[in-house]
């Protein structure tokens, strides 16, 4: 049975609620000169699932993730939130109606500490103004506290606590990226975008990941759109898969589906050879 | 010396967040703040309050502010000197429009008026990033004090071309005009530092001190989190500029009394205060007092020990001093750029830890 047909909601054999569409990409399509990084792609994420983007190198990947957080504006096509179309929106904006992420070569913030990192994702939530804070005591200082409450508490979640107080640029590889998953979820966002999770880490580091990402969305409910590299990976985790080659979308479906469409194979096995 | 965090238990965030979280730290800072309230002002002359107490209370305040900017927010600023000019005429204009207000609300509005323009300096940081924006703002400085020295309305048509402080009293004491006590100008001065330490360290700790950092440390970055780029950058100048106008309107009103702008707030004021935060610290209230301090300190003491112990020739020490601020901030930027406000740091911490470092 396909389980992509529903158009209701549904429970996961895992038994976690998957609901309606909340974001859909209607024929997308990204040119950079005269390169086509996206052709007239589309496909939908729905609430609580886990979406996977999957595809050799170049295929357009970070592309398609640059376009829902709006760091690129699309030539053509589509993007609809929660049911209606977006308009053209800076990516700060994107962040503020709830949509988070990381990206492929981290981006934390060097100079602050692991703490100060997370409680960043926060910042959305924080709405005092100039004066009150100049005061802190009252408004701020309960905002502040209200908000470090959240942000710890994501700590507690991916398992940081021992390195809350370090600097980030002291940290190594694995860590940072566990650091800005922390972040993005200190937001509690409506969808969170990751861009290769477990790019250039060991199969140990992998697992974790791996875990904390099936965790958030079990235990939050967020819904995950990742992108991985590594078909066996996305393969474990994501309940539908959309699989992009050379900028055009040859495959959507539960990993199952995309495991033995032709193109698929075509395409991995294409990159395989060179 | 005992230092210790020893049963020194922060059981809030609140309290985890405080600006001394260690207990001596906090009994040392009101101590530090009881002697420069209670004891200093018995204690100084007319010489102590010109020539170290004054300019070290006014400089630190624009060292808080330029550091608001360049430390905490990472936009460079070459501006210091034409914003504290903003902040010194504005003072002026409202002192001789309305003398009738009180010297402390010349004193912020000429802050607020400061941060107004800085706003509109601001403007081109969305578009041009790093030596470019210190280049746009070293052209400010130069059309500021162009500006001060062109149209007189800004020094009342005075003949001479410069303004000069009338008398102003505050709590019927004299702080402005030639009939000052020492005592009188340094506790004003020190009013308006503790206001602005005060509001600098709670901006700084909150939510709008991490969205600059975080401008600073990655603005991509900062974006996805929902940092609105212009906005920050404009808050920043806006906050900073009013510490810096409010630095230049002492400096004008209590501490020199009458000014020439090129003289008083040329070029030379905006690298030294930029050399201020360089060798204090960068992104550090506690630096831009340290490094308000020893730019402050320096050439007092390099007169003291060249021209009255050794008995060198005045310009030769003058030149000592340039020599020995410009090897200073080289060697703060390679080696420890977040300057003598670590340095103070790493010490604390290995007295923390003292005598068991492990
Ligand atoms: N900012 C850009 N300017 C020009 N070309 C780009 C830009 N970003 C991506 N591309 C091109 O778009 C294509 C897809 O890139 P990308 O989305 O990074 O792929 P993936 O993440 O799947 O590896 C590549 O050919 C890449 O060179
Ligand atoms: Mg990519």
């Amino acid at each position: 049975m396909r389980v992509t047909d529903m158009t209701t909601e549904y429970t996961t054999a895992d038994g976690r609620r998957i609901g309606g569409t909340v974001m859909e990409m209607k024929n997308i399509t990204l040119r950079f000169g005269g390169v086509e990084a996206i052709k007239n792609i589309s496909f939908d994420i729905r609430e609580g699932e886990i979406r996977a983007i999957i595809g050799p190198n170049g295929a357009g990947k970070s592309s398609m993730l640059n376009v829902i957080s709006g760091f690129y504006v699309p030539q053509d096509g589509e993007v609809w939130y929660k049911g209606a179309p977006r308009p053209p929106m800076k990516p700060f904006e994107v962040a503020q109606q709830g949509i988070a992420r990381t990206f492929q070569n981290i981006a934390l913030f060097e100079g602050m500490s692991v703490l100060d990192n997370v409680m960043t994702g926060r910042l959305t939530h924080m709405k005092t103004g100039l004066f009150a804070q100049s005061i802190w005591k009252g408004k701020a200082e309960q905002e502040e506290t209200e908000n470090r409450e959240v942000a710890e508490r994501i700590i507690d979640f991916l398992e940081i606590q021992a390195i809350r107080k370090t600097p980030v640029a002291r940290l190594p590889y694995g860590l940072k990226k566990r650091v800005e998953l922390a972040r993005a979820l200190a937001a509690e966002p409506t969808i969170l975008l990751l861009d290769e999770p477990m790019a250039g880490m060991n199969v140990e580091e992998k697992e974790d990941m791996s875990r904390f990402i099936l965790d958030v969305n079990d235990e939050f409910g967020t819904t995950i759109a990742l992108i991985e590299h590594d078909m066996g990976v996305v393969m474990d985790l994501s309940d539908r898969v959309v699989v992009m080659d050379y900028g055009k979308k040859i495959g959507d479906g539960t990993p199952d589906e995309v495991r033995n469409n032709q193109d698929v194979i075509d395409a991995y096995l294409g990159v395989s050879h060179d | 010396m005992f230092y210790r965090e020893a049963g020194d238990f922060n059981t809030s965030y609140p309290e985890d967040s405080q600006t001394f979280p260690i207990k001596f730290d906090r009994w040392r800072y009101y101590a530090v703040l009881f002697v420069a309230i209670f004891v200093i002002p018995f204690l100084i002359n007319d010489y102590w309050v010109n020539s170290i107490f004054l300019p070290f209370l006014i400089y630190s305040i624009a060292a808080i502010g330029l550091n608001i900017l360049v430390g905490y927010c990472g936009q460079v600023s070459l501006g210091t000197g034409g914003f504290m000019a903003v902040g010194a005429y504005a003072c002026y204009k409202l002192m001789t429009s309305f003398p009738d207000l009180s010297m402390v609300v010349h004193v912020l509005l000429a802050g607020g008026i400061t941060a107004g323009v800085g706003v509109l300096f601001g403007l081109p940081s969305l578009r041009i990033k790093g030596f470019y924006l210190a280049v746009a703002t070293l052209a400010a400085q130069f059309f500021l004090v162009w500006l001060f020295n062109r149209v007189p309305w800004f020094y009342n048509y005075s003949a001479s071309g410069q303004i000069s402080a009338p008398e102003r009293t505050f709590l019927g004491v004299n702080i402005t005009g030639s009939n000052t006590d020492a005592w009188a100008t340094y506790l004003f001065c020190l009013f308006f530092v503790i206001l602005s330490a005060y509001i600098a360290r709670n901006l700084t700790r909150g939510s709008v001190g991490r969205k600059w950092m975080a401008i600073r440390d990655m603005d991509i970055a900062a974006e996805i989190i929902g940092v609105n780029p212009l906005r920050a950058k404009l808050t920043a100048f806006a906050v900073s500029s009013f510490f810096v106008g409010i630095s230049g309107a002492l400096f004008f009103s209590v501490y020199l009394g009458a000014v020439e702008v090129g003289e008083a707030f040329g070029i030379t004021k905006s690298f030294l205060v930029l050399f201020m935060i360089i060798i204090g610290g960068l992104g550090s209230i506690f630096g831009s007092f340290a490094g308000a301090a020893f730019l402050v300190l320096l050439p007092v003491a390099l007169k003291i020990i060249g021209v009255d112990w050794l008995g060198w020739p005045t310009d030769i020490v003058a030149h000592l001093q340039l020599v020995v601020v410009g090897a200073l901030i080289i060697i703060f930027l390679i080696a420890e750029p977040h300057g003598l406000a670590q340095l103070w740091r790493v010490a604390k911490e290995k007295l923390r830890l003292w005598p068991f470092p492990h």
